[in-house]
């Protein structure tokens, strides 16, 4: 990194370190005070590093789309079929799952805050947070769509869900075509996080690269 | 009106295009994660509960300008700082130098699988019966309220359908501010867009929030 580099960042690093500092004090007070066990924390972080993400919800999917049973359960109470493959508690308490159709397209949103189903999809990225994204997809959601780079065929009705109180919403988008002879698994990873929120399309590419 | 909140954003103008961004991208800087885990586990305290959280998130005079990460540590200062559990001193020295505040109960690192698991479901028993069915055409209130609201700007005063009665649920309006649980009917409430944005609003677009009984008349 050259010099000219490191100054022209310089004012973010200042930045950066007074948050650094703010949230080391912090922690050192909490922890004097007795009021946080500093091993809970590293544990929560860990969790949502490497447990909880988008990839229990690519599970839910995958299991809707060769599983009619599993499915018309989900439909029909999808804390309940959640929790059948081992995802339950905090911000998905109370989760209600909507499909996609040809005819139909469900995106989510909390345009109050942040709100977002934590078991199945983690925790939220930047953009679901964001003022463009909670100002603009309720009034103008296809326009938010194509910063996605997703056009939906123009009599597909859009269904925007904004939650504003502890119900959370996953979207099961539609299955691509031609994947009638992949497995479970193998559809999981096709299943992407944006898809599950309703801002992509699951294509017959992995949603993640293969480890 | 004494309460402002700076987070009711929905149907706004102005902020821009959307930047999407991979999945694996969870944190944008070291502290991040410890802002969330201390956030995580001074609310397992049981010393407020997560709508007084959002209260106390939502009313930060620069909320507009603050990172999601700052917003949540500025909560979390506000709500210590308001119940005597640390002070200003304390922030700026980095140690303690008042006596602690005794917490109900601190979250120990072989519990964090289990609480998470858990959660804090919101369903209670409903004290009465709902008064609206699905079908059933309603009104959403017209007026603002001077506290803690889950009830978005742009959906004050606008006329939508039951679609779904989500049982009784703590009541956020009162829970943020100590009223207790005061538990009420929750029903999903949908709304063509040209009732939202005009006539000009596109076709085949509607928006639906989820709304208790407090929020809405029959229409």
């Amino acid at each position: 990194m050259s010099h000219d580099h490191h100054h022209e960042h310089h004012d973010d690093h200042s930045e950066l370190d007074e948050n650094e500092l703010r949230v080391r004090a912090l922690e050192s007070v909490l922890t004097a005070k007795g009021y946080i066990d500093p091993a809970a924390l590293d544990l929560l972080i860990d969790t949502y590093k490497t447990k909880i993400g988008p990839r229990n919800g690519a599970r839910v999917v995958a299991k809707a789309w060769t599983d009619a049973a599993y499915r018309a359960r989900l439909l029909h109470d999808a804390t309940a079929a959640i929790a059948e493959l081992g995802y339950s508690g905090r911000q998905g308490e109370h989760m209600i799952a909507v499909e996609n159709t040809p005819a139909l397209h469900n995106v989510v949103v909390c345009t109050l805050c942040s709100c977002y189903p934590w078991p199945v999809l983690g925790l939220p990225p930047t953009w679901y947070k964001s003022a463009p994204y909670r100002s603009r997809v309720v009034k103008d959601p296809r326009g938010v769509l194509a910063d996605f780079g997703v056009t939906l065929p123009g009599g597909t009705e859009i269904r925007v869900w904004d939650s504003t109180a502890e119900v959370r919403y996953l979207v099961i988008p539609q299955r691509p075509a031609g994947t009638g002879s992949l497995s479970e698994s193998e559809l999981a990873a096709l299943v992407t996080r944006d898809s599950m929120i309703g801002t992509g399309l699951v294509a017959t590419t992995p949603a993640i690269p293969a480890p | 009106m004494s309460y402002v909140t700076h987070a009711d954003l929905g149907g706004r103008d102005g902020y821009g295009a959307v930047t999407p961004e991979p999945e694996g991208e969870l944190f944008h800087a070291g502290w991040e994660p410890r802002a969330l885990a201390l956030t995580l586990a001074m609310g397992a305290t049981g010393s407020w509960n997560i709508d007084a959280a959002r209260a106390a998130r939502e009313t930060l005079p620069d909320y507009a300008d603050l990172s999601y990460y700052e917003i949540w540590l500025g909560g979390l200062e506000k709500l210590m700082v308001e119940r005597g559990q640390v002070h200003a001193d304390e922030l700026k020295a980095g140690h303690s130098l008042h006596p602690a505040v005794p917490v109900t109960r601190v979250l120990k690192a072989d519990q964090v699988a289990a609480a998470l698991a858990k959660g804090a479901p919101t369903e209670r028993v409903a004290a009465s019966p709902a008064l609206f069915k699905p079908g059933q055409r309603v009104h959403t209130r017209a007026e603002a309220r001077d506290h803690h609201t889950r009830l978005p700007g742009y959906l004050l005063e606008k006329t939508g359908t039951i679609e779904r009665v989500l049982g009784a649920h703590i009541f956020a309006d009162a829970h943020a501010r100590g009223l207790g649980e005061n538990p009420h009917w929750l029903y999903t409430v949908v709304f063509d867009a040209a009732e939202l944005w005009g006539a000009d609003a596109p076709s085949h677009h509607r928006v639906s929030f989820d709304a208790w009984e407090p929020y809405l008349e029959a229409a």
